[in-house]
């Protein structure tokens, strides 16, 4: 029985390691942001992610800070779990001396932090997740969202979608609540637009688990006029070759959600789809403007191109810097005042924060994939500003619990 | 028509790399009895020298090439492992090697992040075989054909070797029985080594073969562990004709399953194995385990008795430490200790089971997010006081323990444990899949703790009361008559049963009861988080239960609690660097040949031997 003593020792000793060794302030008082994200599990993400906040992190503190002052990040990586989020995020709160939180790419992750933030009135901005339940109808007043989100970029899609005369569709999309959700958005906006759509056959494939013939023969089975996929990943790498191979996507119009991301189309190299409508991040033809400047200076910084997240990475640390010094206080409700109605001059261009549901406005690029020099690439893309795809005002207000 | 048959023909060629891998498994645990997890791992590998290799070596010749030495490196890893990690551990008790291939996994994954990178590989296509043929009018890719050829042809090799050649011979009678094999003067460690390295060569070519058709990616490790296990318990453990036949149920129904209920793919495999298990309680081919497992493996467990006033004394200034946490730790120190606290007491339900009920459970979180869901669904669909769904919780993971336990208590052994993982999932798919109920897996948020219970520190006295309580609890019942009853049963249940012990009632309440306590384990949790999400039903939370009751050592009574404080301390630590995979894996390889009897037992031998305690202490 003594090593239950034993136990309760080791554990009294772990948690005062974990304790600050001691808060000797930092000579340079710099202004700490608490940054989770799932960086073992995700690593082909994270990595383009974390150098885009490490390029305008010295940007910034080369231009003297923030009121002053350096800004900083922590890094923490929660392996993919909510749980270990959250205690991560009260450790970097209390014990490391953030201001506020960021991070994370999967919606669950996010929605647990963001729970967790408005318990304890942490401001908490999610850079990377898409669920559109984080800004509605879980939205709280201390959570706010940079990335464009999934209602947001599936009404993009839908939008191309209802140029064409195309009647029947079929969905394929990862079986879990950001593929369900990508559907029903995707679906919703279109019907709004042409109510004469007709959807043929859903498809749900466990994700990463495809089993991407038979899911090749059950879509061709329905024979629809346009295909609408969310997978992505190695499920995406599997159902374009095996689509490919039967000829799935002869004469089909097909949308594919994220699928233009560099993350996702690079490591389908010449494999890539032809010819579908995507959402993604064209890098290769930015040269001009702010986009342009992005680009030039993340190439000249890493040696490597920008992916998705590293453009996300960046306007998180644009973001939460204006933010910081539109408040001119690091104190959590100043913090959280300041992102309401915020704008920020980013590589997008301008995006706002929008006070009602505290959705940010960035949007995202849109454009007909094709394979240049043994690469899937993106043409014909436009930038589509976030405001103009978001619901309603009434509708957002019917969405988000009263505050 | 056709349909149909082309729909026969992408099941089948699915069947291919699942095949390999599960016969690779399943010959594996006929010889050796190791329920070897670390063989997702070796399929990863094998897809990623396989990717290496064809880069190198040019041309068709190149390509099928690169395809065999894959498999043939990966089966000198295997051969490796099974000498380095497996090898001295073959005389601890049962199931403990598993624990020594999960370490594995997690060196291999780090090791693959290190060597590969973290981006996807796309699988290269197989030169002369790219585009399709057209069978009765329907697209078949060519390459899917060659699988459809190989397979049977693998299939048939391994026949001939294990029906006519010596190998094989011995290799079945160890199956059988391999005490009789070693006393008939078979070097048993060869054997095992060579099988190993075998089952891992198939392992390392099932995952070569699917290349192009795929890829490889560090996910694809668990993501193959599953069906291969649901493949192997539905064929049978060991049996190779099985593990054939499963593997082409399982493609082809998984196939069709895709077509009519696209919405069926998480959970279809496991009903099949529900279903088959409770018609065949050993596989389709498998056999019920032999006699000679009667009783525990390794030396006799010592009997139990209580602690002794001093250790009483000692366990008390220690909580009262912790006690005082609230006044010298930080807030942050509060909520670890909090998350420490929860993680024993799951840990410790677990061990009543595993330690003093002999019942292996691998789907213990089962009852730990259920009984979080429990709490969480009654908080936001019923406005539940929290008062009240903290009752309830444990109640509703008790009765769906009560439930399965009923179910599952049919079999023994490795069945019972697969079962007992069956249900887990099904209960994890409902979960995940009923998304307007349960919220899916963006889970159930704001689920706060009443008022009164707010405050960090007092949520930390209220978890540090309940969770010592259900700690002390559990100890106490082992040592009640229930308890004599129960470790009657484990250890022999026939006589046992001659002395009057209903021992399926009395393994059955203790099965409720552990869930009972996981229960309640899991309503600290959500009240503690704030939020539930699916993945406190997986497999990997059962998992971490396991792994540190086992190193913590399942024949000591403190050897969940100890355990799970000790490795979420190091954990802690560990998280913290960057290959902290790596390092953690590489421990519990330690942990698991310097200590084979847990850190509990093997310090208690330690300390015997030394003469600081007296033996039979506690």
């Amino acid at each position: 029985m003594k090593r239950k003593s034993f136990l309760k020792g080791l554990l009294g000793f772990a948690t005062l390691a974990a304790m600050p060794i001691a808060t000797i302030a930092n000579a340079q008082e710099a202004i700490v942001i608490g940054e989770i994200n799932h960086y073992k599990r995700m690593a082909a993400f994270t990595a383009p992610y974390k150098q885009g906040i490490e390029l305008a992190l010295e940007e910034i503190n080369g231009d003297g800070g923030v009121m002053g002052r350096p800004l900083e990040f922590i890094f923490r990586d929660d392996q993919g779990e909510p749980g270990e989020a959250i205690k991560i995020a009260e450790e970097l709160m209390s014990n490391e001396g953030a201001v506020m939180l960021t991070g994370t790419i999967l919606s669950n992750v996010g929605l647990a932090i963001s729970s967790y933030a408005a318990e304890k009135e942490y401001v908490y901005l999610a850079s990377e997740p898409l669920a559109d339940a984080l800004v509605w109808s879980a939205g709280n007043p201390y959570t706010f969202r940079l990335r464009a989100s999934t209602y947001m970029q599936a009404a993009m899609l839908a939008e191309e979608a209802a140029k064409t005369d195309a009647v029947t569709y079929a969905t394929i999309a990862p079986n879990y609540a950001y593929g369900k959700d990508a559907v029903a958005a995707f679906k919703d906006a279109l019907t709004r637009l042409r109510p004469d759509v007709e959807f043929v056959a859903e498809q749900w494939p466990g994700v990463f688990k495809i089993d991407a013939g038979a899911e090749v023969q059950a879509l061709e089975r329905s024979k629809p006029d346009a295909i609408y996929n969310v997978t992505f990943g190695t499920d995406l790498a599997k159902f374009v070759r095996e689509g490919t191979d039967r000829g799935l996507f002869d004469g089909r119009n097909v949308y594919g959600l994220l699928s233009g991301e560099p993350e996702y189309m690079d490591p389908l190299g010449d494999e890539a789809p032809e010819g579908w409508t995507v959402t993604g991040y064209p890098w290769q033809d930015m040269t001009d403007g702010p986009e342009g400047e992005f680009v030039a200076a993340y190439q000249a910084r890493y040696d490597d191109y920008p992916r998705i997240g590293s453009l996300v990475g960046y306007m998180t640390v644009q973001s939460i810097a204006a933010a910081l010094e539109k408040a001119g206080s690091t104190e959590g409700e100043a913090i959280r005042a300041a992102f309401e109605d915020l704008t920020v001059a980013t590589p997008m261009g301008d995006i706002l924060f929008r006070s009602i549901d505290n959705q940010s406005t960035a949007g995202a690029y849109v454009g007909t994939t094709t394979v240049r020099d043994g690469k899937g690439i993106m043409v014909d893309w436009v930038y589509k500003d976030g405001a103009d795809y978001l619901l309603s005002d009434e509708e957002v207000m019917a969405l988000r619990p009263a505050e | 028509m056709e349909f149909f048959v082309a729909q026969i023909l992408t099941g089948l060629a699915n069947a291919s790399s699942l095949f390999l891998v599960a016969c690779g498994l399943s010959l594996i645990f006929g010889v050796t009895r190791i329920v070897n997890f670390a063989h997702g791992s070796l399929y990863m590998i094998g897809a990623y020298v396989g990717y290496s290799l064809i880069q190198v070596l040019p041309g068709v010749v190149g390509f099928w090439g690169a395809i065999l030495l894959a498999g043939i490196v990966v089966g000198i890893i295997g051969v490796l492992i099974e000498m380095l990690v497996l090898r001295p551990v073959y005389k601890a008790p049962e199931l403990f090697q598993l624990v020594a291939t999960f370490g594995v996994i997690l060196v291999i994954q780090d090791l693959a992040l290190i060597i590969w990178g973290p981006e996807d590989l796309l699988g290269p296509r197989s030169p002369g075989l790219r585009g399709v043929v057209r069978i009765m009018g329907e697209p078949i890719p060519k390459y899917d054909l060659a699988l459809l050829v190989i397979t049977p042809f693998v299939a048939l090799s391994l026949w001939y070797l294990m029906t006519k050649t010596r190998l094989g011979v011995l290799v079945r009678a160890a199956t059988q029985d391999r005490e009789m094999v070693g006393a008939l003067g078979v070097n048993q460690a060869w054997l095992f080594t060579g099988v190993f390295g075998l089952g891992a060569a198939l392992a390392g070519l099932g995952g070569a073969l699917q290349l192009p058709k795929g890829g490889a990616d560090l996910l694809m490790d668990f993501n193959i562990l599953t069906p291969v296990f649901v493949v192997v318990v539905i064929g049978g453990m060991g049996s190779l004709p099985g593990a054939y036949l499963a593997a082409i149920i399982i493609s082809v129904l998984n196939v069709f399953g895709v077509t009519y209920v696209p919405q069926s793919t998480l959970v279809l495999m496991f009903i099949v194995m529900i279903v088959v298990l409770m018609v065949r309680p050993y596989g389709l081919f498998g056999r019920e385990e032999v006699a000679g497992e009667h009783g525990q493996v390794g030396e006799p467990e010592r009997p139990i008795k209580p602690a002794s006033n001093k250790a009483r004394m000692i366990v008390g200034a220690g909580l009262f430490l912790l006690a005082l946490l609230p006044i010298f730790g930080s807030s942050f120190s509060l909520v670890l200790a909090t998350d420490v606290l929860i993680f024993c007491l799951f840990a410790a339900s677990l061990h009543f089971l595993l330690g003093t009920g002999g019942l292996v459970s691998f789907g213990h979180a089962a009852y730990y997010g259920g009984g979080a869901y429990v709490a969480a669904l009654l908080v936001t669909h019923a406005n539940t006081p929290m008062e009240l769904a903290f009752l309830l919780a444990p109640l509703g993971a008790g009765l769906a323990a009560l439930a399965i336990g009923w179910v599952c208590l049919r079999l023994t052994g490795v069945y019972f444990a697969m079962l007992t993982l069956a249900f887990a999932q099904l209960i994890w798919s409902l979960v995940f899949q009923w998304g307007d109920v349960t919220g899916g897996d963006d889970g159930l948020l704001n689920i706060w703790p009443a008022e009164w219970l707010k405050s960090t520190s007092t949520y930390f006295y209220f978890t540090l009361i309940l969770a010592v309580s259900g700690i002390i609890l559990l100890r106490h019942i082992a040592h009640s008559p229930f308890g004599y009853a129960l470790r009657a049963a484990r250890d022999s249940k026939r006589q046992a049963e001659a002395m009057g012990i209903d021992t399926a009632r009395v393994q059955l309440f203790a099965f409720g009861f552990a869930g009972l306590m996981g229960g309640l384990a899991g309503a600290l949790f959500v009240f503690a988080k704030g939020s539930v999400f699916p993945n406190e039903l997986e497999i990997a939370r059962s998992f971490d239960a396991l792994i540190v009751v086992f190193l913590g050592g399942v024949k000591t009574l403190a050897g969940g609690v100890v355990g799970a404080g000790f490795f979420k301390g190091i954990e802690e630590t560990l998280l913290r660097f960057e290959y902290w995979r790596l390092l953690m894996g590489l421990l519990i390889i330690f942990v698991v040949i310097a200590a084979p009897n847990g850190v509990v037992g093997s310090l208690r031998k330690g300390l015997e031997r030394s003469g600081l305690i007296k033996a039979g202490d506690q």
